[in-house]
Order: structure tokens, then sequence, then C-alpha cells
């Protein structure tokens, strides 16, 4: 009905972004700082690694020239 | 039935209740592998095979550090946390965590059951947002008029350098009190938020300010709503970004701490 539906909205109501498509920024965000943390019989869990550090200078290095590819 | 071998592991991406939800057909993980599903307990954990002699603790110290890798790794996780979140609420477990083999997943599932029951309750039939919040750091310039600038250059340079400092950080403070904002109209909507680390401007490929980096939990039937509250928050010098749905990646987390092995990252805002 609205023809100037905002464009949140429909993002909204579009179903999920194709995997592929997130930006790997977003993404990491989320899978290095969330998700559930577990313990146990790891033979390896992030936690051991300081991640964030290591992989936000990966990111730096080369982020920009993934992205504009 | 799996035999795990020495030199393989088994790589955790997400757990469910067991509701009878069948997982695509052929879903690779990360390394390539077929995702197979362990169900026990009540509950169902997703997983696939990996080779440690990628995936141990040593040859990942130095995979972290390659970006391709990351990268790579990142999407097949997030493309199977994906295909699962779509049929039932989903836990997603964080990157990279690696047992031994089968059975000691599902001592985890039998160990923590409550806590991962606990968190679908959260979660289930709401969706993860993500909304970045930028401001231009070019503010207006302060209604500044000197006298002296003509009589005493000298001063009025001191002066004016100085006002112009005040100025950058009496605008960052305003920025970020526009972040404060922008985050409690939104967390108005949602049932739980959680803020991660402004991106880096090299990372989020924008030269303003990030001033909030959000995550918000918001009911399934108040998306659009939320969506509208992002809409209305965007105005002169400032971008508001939304992302999503995610599975709820940033809400996942157990309400009380890991037994052990507190990794200390992220939780921080």
């Amino acid at each position: 009905m609205t023809l100037d539906e905002p464009r949140g909205a429909v993002l909204a109501r579009e179903d999920r972004l194709p995997p592929e498509r997130v930006a790997l920024v977003d993404l990491l965000d989320r899978l290095l700082a969330g998700g559930v943390v577990v313990s146990g019989d790891l033979v390896l869990s992030i936690a051991d690694i300081d991640l964030v550090r290591i992989s936000v200078r990966a990111l730096i290095m080369s982020v920009r020239s993934t992205d504009e590819e | 039935m799996t035999s795990v071998m020495n030199n393989a592991g088994t790589y955790l991406y997400a757990v469910t209740r067991d509701e009878g939800s069948t997982l695509p057909e052929d879903l690779k993980g990360v390394a390539g592998e077929r995702v197979r599903a362990i169900t026990h307990a009540g509950l169902v954990a997703y997983v696939s095979t990996v080779p440690l002699d990628r995936f141990g603790e040593e040859p990942l110290r130095r995979s972290m550090e390659d970006l391709d890798w990351l990268g790579e790794t990142a999407r097949a996780h997030h493309r199977v946390v994906e295909a699962v979140a779509r049929t039932t609420p989903t836990a997603p477990v964080r990157l990279v965590t690696v047992y031994s083999g089968e059975d000691q997943i599902r001592d985890l599932l039998d160990r923590r059951h409550d806590d991962f029951a606990e968190t679908l309750g959260r979660i289930a039939d709401r969706q993860e947002w993500g909304v970045k919040a930028y401001v231009d750091p070019a503010a207006p310039p302060p209604a500044e008029a000197g006298e002296e600038s003509a009589t005493r250059p000298g001063l009025a340079y001191l002066k004016k350098r100085q006002a112009s400092l005040r100025s950058r950080e009496e605008s960052w403070r305003q920025a970020a009190a526009r972040g404060e904002h922008i985050h409690d109209a939104l967390k108005s909507v949602a049932v739980a938020s959680q803020r991660h680390r402004p991106q880096d401007p090299q990372l989020s490929g924008r030269a303003e300010w990030m001033v909030l980096n959000g995550a918000y939990l918001v009911d399934l039937d108040r998306g659009a709503e939320f969506a509208r509250v992002v809409d209305g928050l965007r105005g002169e010098g400032i971008d508001v970004e939304l992302t999503g749905p995610w599975a709820p990646y940033s809400f996942a987390a157990f309400a009380e701490a890991p037994e052990r092995l507190e990794g200390g990252t992220g939780d921080d805002a």
C-alpha cells in the first residue's frame, strides 16, 4: 500500500541475506565475540587464543582489498 | 557411527532442540566436510569432522592470521548456522570450537543441557538485528568571532587552535551522545541488546565515526516496527545502517559463566 515504505521495513520482511553477501567484518563481530562458549573436553576453543586482536590485525591489512572486488 | 581417528576432531556449529527438523542434504561446513546432526538428551548438535593438522591449536594460531582462511572458515560456519536457523531456534556456537569426538559432544549436551535449554528458550521467536550508526565528524564550525584577529594574530591563532581542539572534543561528545540516544531508542523495541566494539574505519570502509555497533534481539512480530525505528533515527550528519536478521549470535551466551576458560573478549560493552 505505502509507496515510500522505509527500506528497513522491506528488509525486515524479506528473507535473510544470502550468507555470502554478509559483510565479513559484521560476521566476525558476532563469530569472534558471540556464540555459545563451551568448555570441557575441547581440543581447541577460541578462548585459548586472543583471536580478536590477531584477526583484526589481519583484517585491517586486507579487508579493504577484499571488499573492493 | 563415525569412528574418530586421532587426527580428526569434531567441529561444533550450533545446538537446537530436537524438533525432528532435517538438515539440507549435503550441507557442507568448514574444510568442505559434510555436516551431520547428533541428537542427544532432547537437543541436536550440528557438527562436522575436521582434520586436526589444520584445526589443532598450533596450525590454528597461524591460520588466524590468514584472512583468506579466516573469512572462508567464518563464512562456512555462518552458512551452517543459517541453514539450521531457518527451520528452528538455534544457539550458534563460537567460531572454531573443536571436540575430540562425538562422545564429548554428547557429554556436553548432557552437562550443559539446562544452559542450552535456557538460551534456546530466550531466543525462540526472536531475531538479532545489527545497527551501526555513523556520525560525520565534519562538525559545523563553532560560532566564533575575534576582534583580536586583526590586532594580535598570534593570540588569535592560539585561541582558534584551542577552540578547534575543544570543538572537536565537543563534537565527539555530541556524537557519542547521539549514539547513546539511538541505542536507547532501539533498546525500547528490543528484548535484549549488546554493544560490539565500534569497527575500525578501515574495516567499516567509512571515514565517519562509528558511534554505535549494536545488536538487538527483537521479537519476530516486531521486526518491521524495529526497522521503522531505525529509519526514523537517520538524520542530518548521521547515518544508521541496519543488518540482519542474524541468527542470535550476540545473545547465545549462557546466562552463567562457563565453568572455565572465560575468553574475556567482547562482553565488555
